[in-house]
């Protein structure tokens, strides 16, 4: 009986089973829940679009890779977490934006965003959001260039090459076809000093329609598949349902209270729900694993303060959009939430303390 | 202008004479942090870390001139309390750390002459003239002044055998 | 009602794993009973607790039940010849242990004829004192047969000192893969209700109730039908959900009450004793029958023919996989050797490892995945732990070698019950990280405890050289006295007293 070699020599500890997830599947099935809010963006923007993205989530994946080497750490290039950055960073950008704006937006979100806090799993700020405030301060112009939608097919659309050249800055962007976003016209004229009622009559549908063929990023136009996509990932056990539900209460009750006592002045509730990246930012940034507390009480707390600060930045601050503002002062938050908000240990009060043996007759 | 002077003169006097007062009756006498670290220590005074006897380390340590891991006798557990006291970080168990050293006696060469028996502190060696001598291994502290008083090099520093109530898993690889 | 009571009780504590429990077919095929090997490897400590004492020397004939190691310490076991036969060796053997570290043992060589000694049975075992049934199980040395090894006799006669209001019988063996409790119950219902009474008796307590997953239904029916006389013994059948069988978490399913943290059941006026115990309390109080052999699950993708064989105690993991037809070499062949089940078990690293009162199951598995990346806090170690802790937190504290900050996330808390390292996506080896905290935390005052005692011996022996020195001068400076004197008295030349008077003054002027 020779036992020695035939087995292990160094035991690995217990457990020895293991259910069979692993990253890469769940970056997948946000992956997949993302996939047809973008293929719809692309479709509604045409070819430039298709080029920032390809130019955003190549600009990631490629910064991953250097800074993975440049740590010496082993690559874990493909699980996914990378692409998902740049994709999630492409769905927040200007559709016409420039490339540089893309590639640039790409290294900050995984150098600076993640790679510079140890990689995966060690940032305390959502990678894509701290390359989109980044980009948003720096180029403000660029960042806030909407573009109507011209979808691929119809009359006017730029081709495959014009599409390139926009992207890459050779063809300016036709005046014809810029445009403002929903909340960033209503934050003008407002300042104007104009009622946001006849605001909104003069826009008519055009740009809050449900269905997205409006100005916007491939977030905030697709938002009614994205809320599908998100559906999914709760239908999965990806996410859980404390972060988006608290998001959306954060912002539709203090906007509902608000648009009840003064119409004029603040959007409702279901404009600042469909407006933004309000789905986008519920679903698939505020809900990242890494920046996100842990616990369902805690999880609760930061999504309904992430809603109430992007109602407060909206209505009263500066940016007419304040989901990535929001998203990433409770991403700051969280280490402190975590912190007070910790499940209750079996056998102990919440304090910590050994519960009271109640000695008696057993039922 | 005046006010002003006035009132940042006052101001200083009061906080001066606040800090005067805090200092005569705060003050502390001597340095009650050797005395504590000294108590931590095992007292067995071997020089092992090249300070004259524990009293001298605990004052070497509470200057920070020498690390709180400095005494092998004590060990990681008392490198800890004493970090901990001092409220510092101190890197312990480095993956080539031995463990504690305690002696040993290699019976073959054993002449029985007792010289070991009185050198050691904590009268952790049996036997008597001419017989052979024993380690109580949990009581050698592992001070070492045995060894040099033995005639014969029977004397050895071994590890503590780890034991199967001992044995605890290894710190996994860190992650990438 | 009944699943509106179960749906509730599942409500009591959160976390938990469904793992695939690859019970049968191991557990539908019919128990076999292996015979002795030609030696058997007896470790001395078999329980929690102080190893026992050995009681035989080598070359002693020994008879099967023969008490070959004596209880040593308030927390011990004793142990017994699993067949009669010739001790050939008292010394080392391979502990049935991760580590793989030595662990004193007694090595019997067989004598084949497999004969019992004298045992002292009883034929009215309710007409015993509950202390006297301790005392007989204490003799057979009969501990926990689900994995922990604790001493039965004291957990049984009141040894933890609060008084016993329910009994629980533990059956719901919520490891995977393991099925020895679930075949004991299925063909020794009647002994297992036998023993179950018995522990009653002794234990005093009110009632008992005999939790049992309902995964195992001919389990349920066989003990169903064998509880059906006594009024004061329930079968309750519970969600399959691991961890049931930890103690505290069956309790809390069970009576909807929890133990208190850092304490024990009894706290709580109950006691949790496993089925397979049950029958050995029988087998010690009934017949005086020691514990010299157990069930164990032989099972896992590798093994020929999985199934419940009845080892003696002794016998080496490899004889017991040969006598099941050995291994196979499909499904990328064997590479794991696990004692126990595959959430908490041991691997160990060769085939030659003793069974002991513990093992419940040998198990063979193919290669296991390898993985492990970063910690992506995702959180899914937090929802799967049955206690409420934060794996994800503690092993961030550990890696970063703040083993006493770990402590303050309720480390000492943990079960290592595998939840949350059995769901993490990035395989990180959580539970490994947990015993290493609690190990370091054990070291670190098993030495704080060292160096106490070191300065209490360094102390004594400077104080005792004092002593001694003083009392040598006073005796030299008495004796240089009583001479001087004498030198007087007979007067003769005082040099001599002189000399010695002077050496006295040298003396004690050292301990002045």
């Amino acid at each position: 009986m020779s036992g020695h070699d035939q087995f292990m020599p160094v035991p690995a500890p217990a457990p020895h089973a293991h259910v069979g997830a692993d990253v890469g599947r769940t970056m997948r099935r946000v992956q997949l829940a993302l996939l047809p809010a973008t293929v719809f963006g692309f479709w509604l923007f045409g070819w430039p679009a298709v080029h920032l993205f390809l130019i955003t989530v190549g600009a990631s994946l490629l910064t991953e890779a250097f800074c993975q080497r440049l740590r010496g750490c082993e690559s874990r290039l493909w699980d996914g977490s990378a692409l998902l950055t740049g994709w999630l960073l492409a769905l927040s950008l200007p559709p016409w934006a420039p490339g540089w704006i893309g590639a640039l937006g790409g290294v900050i979100a995984i150098a600076i965003g993640k790679q510079v806090y140890g990689g995966l799993g060690q940032n305390l700020f959502n990678p894509a959001m701290v390359a989109r405030v980044a980009l948003l301060v720096s180029f403000p112009v660029a960042m806030t260039h909407w573009v109507a939608p011209l979808p691929l097919g119809s009359a006017g659309a730029p081709g495959f090459i014009e599409g390139l050249r926009i992207t890459l800055g050779a063809l300016p962007v036709p005046d014809a076809v810029t445009s403002a976003s929903l909340l960033g016209h209503a934050k003008t004229e407002l300042s104007r000093g104009i009622d946001l009622a006849q605001v909104l009559d003069a826009a008519g549908g055009t740009l809050s329609a449900w269905h997205g063929a409006r100005p916007g990023s491939l977030g905030e136009t697709g938002a009614l598949l994205l809320l599908l996509g998100g559906l999914y990932l709760l239908a999965r056990g990806v996410i859980r349902w404390h972060i988006p539900v608290g998001v959306f209460a954060g912002l539709a009750l203090p906007a509902a209270v608000a648009h009840a006592i003064d119409p004029g002045h603040y959007l409702s509730a279901t404009t600042h729900l469909a407006s933004g990246a309000v789905v986008l930012g519920a679903f698939f940034i505020a809900t990242d694993y890494v920046t996100s507390p842990n616990t369902a009480s805690g999880q609760l707390l930061y999504g309904i303060g992430i809603g109430l600060l992007t109602w407060i930045i909206r209505s009263w601050g500066g940016y007419p959009e304040g989901i990535a503002f929001a998203v990433l002062l409770f991403n700051a938050l969280t280490p402190v939430i975590d912190r007070y908000c910790r499940p209750r240990i079996m056998g102990r009060t919440r304090r910590g303390a050994p519960i009271r043996a109640t000695q008696g007759s057993a039922e | 202008m005046l006010a002003a002077i006035l009132s940042l003169t006052i101001l200083g006097a009061v906080l001066g004479a606040v800090l005067g007062v805090a200092n005569r009756f705060f003050q502390v006498e001597g340095n009650p942090l050797v005395e504590e670290i000294e108590a931590l220590m095992p007292g067995s005074n071997c020089g092992q870390c090249g300070f004259p006897g524990c009293a001298g380390a605990a004052a070497a340590i509470a200057a920070g001139q020498a690390s709180p891991a400095c005494c092998p006798p004590g060990g990681r557990s008392l490198a800890v309390t004493i970090a901990q006291r001092l409220g510092v970080s101190v890197d312990v168990g480095g993956a080539d750390d031995p463990g504690p050293l305690v002696a040993d006696i290699d019976e073959s060469i054993c002449i029985g002459c007792t010289r070991c028996i009185r050198a050691c502190p904590t009268d952790a060696i049996l036997g008597g003239p001419k017989q052979i001598h024993n380690v109580l291994r949990d009581s050698c502290s592992g001070c070492a002044q045995c060894i040099d008083h033995c005639p014969t090099a029977a004397m050895v520093m071994q590890p503590v055998p780890i034991t199967l109530q001992q044995w605890f898993w290894p710190k996994p690889a860190s992650q990438g | 009602m009944g699943f509106l009571d179960r749906f509730l009780r599942a409500a009591h504590f959160s976390g938990g794993v469904h793992p695939d429990d690859h019970k049968r077919p191991a557990a539908d095929a019919p128990l076999r009973v292996m015979a002795p090997p030609a030696r058997v490897y007896v470790p001395l400590v078999q329980h929690i607790g102080a190893p026992a004492r050995a009681l035989v020397a080598v070359g002693d004939h020994v008879r099967k039940g023969e008490r070959i190691g004596a209880p040593h310490g308030a927390v011990s076991a004793a142990i017994h010849a699993p067949t009669s036969g010739r001790v050939i060796a008292i010394g080392d053997i391979v502990a049935p242990h991760p580590s793989g570290l030595p662990v004193r043992g007694i090595t019997i060589e067989s004598d084949g004829r497999d004969e019992w000694g004298e045992l002292e049975g009883c034929d009215d075992p309710f007409a015993l004192d509950p202390a006297e049934i301790g005392r007989r199980v204490a003799q057979a040395g009969v501990v926990g047969l689900g994995g922990a090894a604790f001493p039965s006799a004291v957990k049984l006669s009141g040894g933890l000192g609060a008084r016993v209001e329910l009994l629980i019988i533990n059956a719901s063996e919520c490891e995977p893969f393991l099925s020895c409790d679930d075949r004991l119950m299925r063909d020794r219902a009647a002994e297992a209700v036998d023993g179950i009474a018995i522990m009653l008796h002794a234990t005093g307590a009110r009632e008992a109730r005999i939790g049992i997953e309902d995964n195992k239904p001919e389990a349920i029916a066989a003990m169903r039908a064998a509880v059906a006389g006594h009024a004061r013994i329930r079968v309750e059948v519970i969600p399959t959900r691991y961890p049931m069988g930890s103690e505290k978490h069956l309790i809390l399913v069970l009576t909807g009450r929890e133990v208190p943290a850092e304490g024990r059941p009894s706290d709580i006026g109950v006691v949790v004793h496993n089925v397979g115990t049950a029958v050995a309390v029988r087998n010690a109080v009934r017949f005086g029958r020691p514990l010299v052999s157990r069930i164990v699950t032989v099972n896992g993708a590798c093994v020929r023919e999985p199934g419940n064989v009845e080892v003696p105690i002794g016998t080496l993991a490899g004889e017991v996989l040969a006598f099941c037809g050995g291994l196979r070499a499909d499904h990328g062949g064997p590479a794991r050797l696990l004692l126990g089940g595959p959430m908490t078990g041991m691997q160990v690293p060769t085939l030659e490892v003793p069974v002991i009162k513990g093992t419940g199951g040998i198990l063979v598995l193919d290669a296991a995945e390898v993985g492990g990346g970063p910690c992506i806090r995702c959180g899914d170690c937090m929802r799967a732990c049955p206690v409420g802790l934060l794996p994800l937190e503690i092993a961030a504290r550990v890696r970063a070698g703040e083993v006493d900050k770990a402590a303050g996330f309720g480390l000492a808390d943990c079960i290592a019950c595998g939840c949350c390292a059995y769901v993490c996506p990035s395989r990180i080896p959580l539970v490994q990280y947990f015993h290493h905290a609690k190990g370091e935390l054990a070291a670190r005052a098993r030495g704080t405890q060292r160096n106490e005692t070191i300065r209490t011996l360094t102390r004594a022996k400077a104080e005792r050289l004092e002593r001694e020195e003083c009392d040598k001068a006073e005796a030299l400076a008495r004796r240089a006295a009583a001479s001087l004197a004498a030198a007087t008295a007979a007067k003769q030349p005082a040099a001599v007293a002189e000399k010695a008077v002077e050496d006295a003054n040298q003396e004690s002027g050292v301990c002045a």
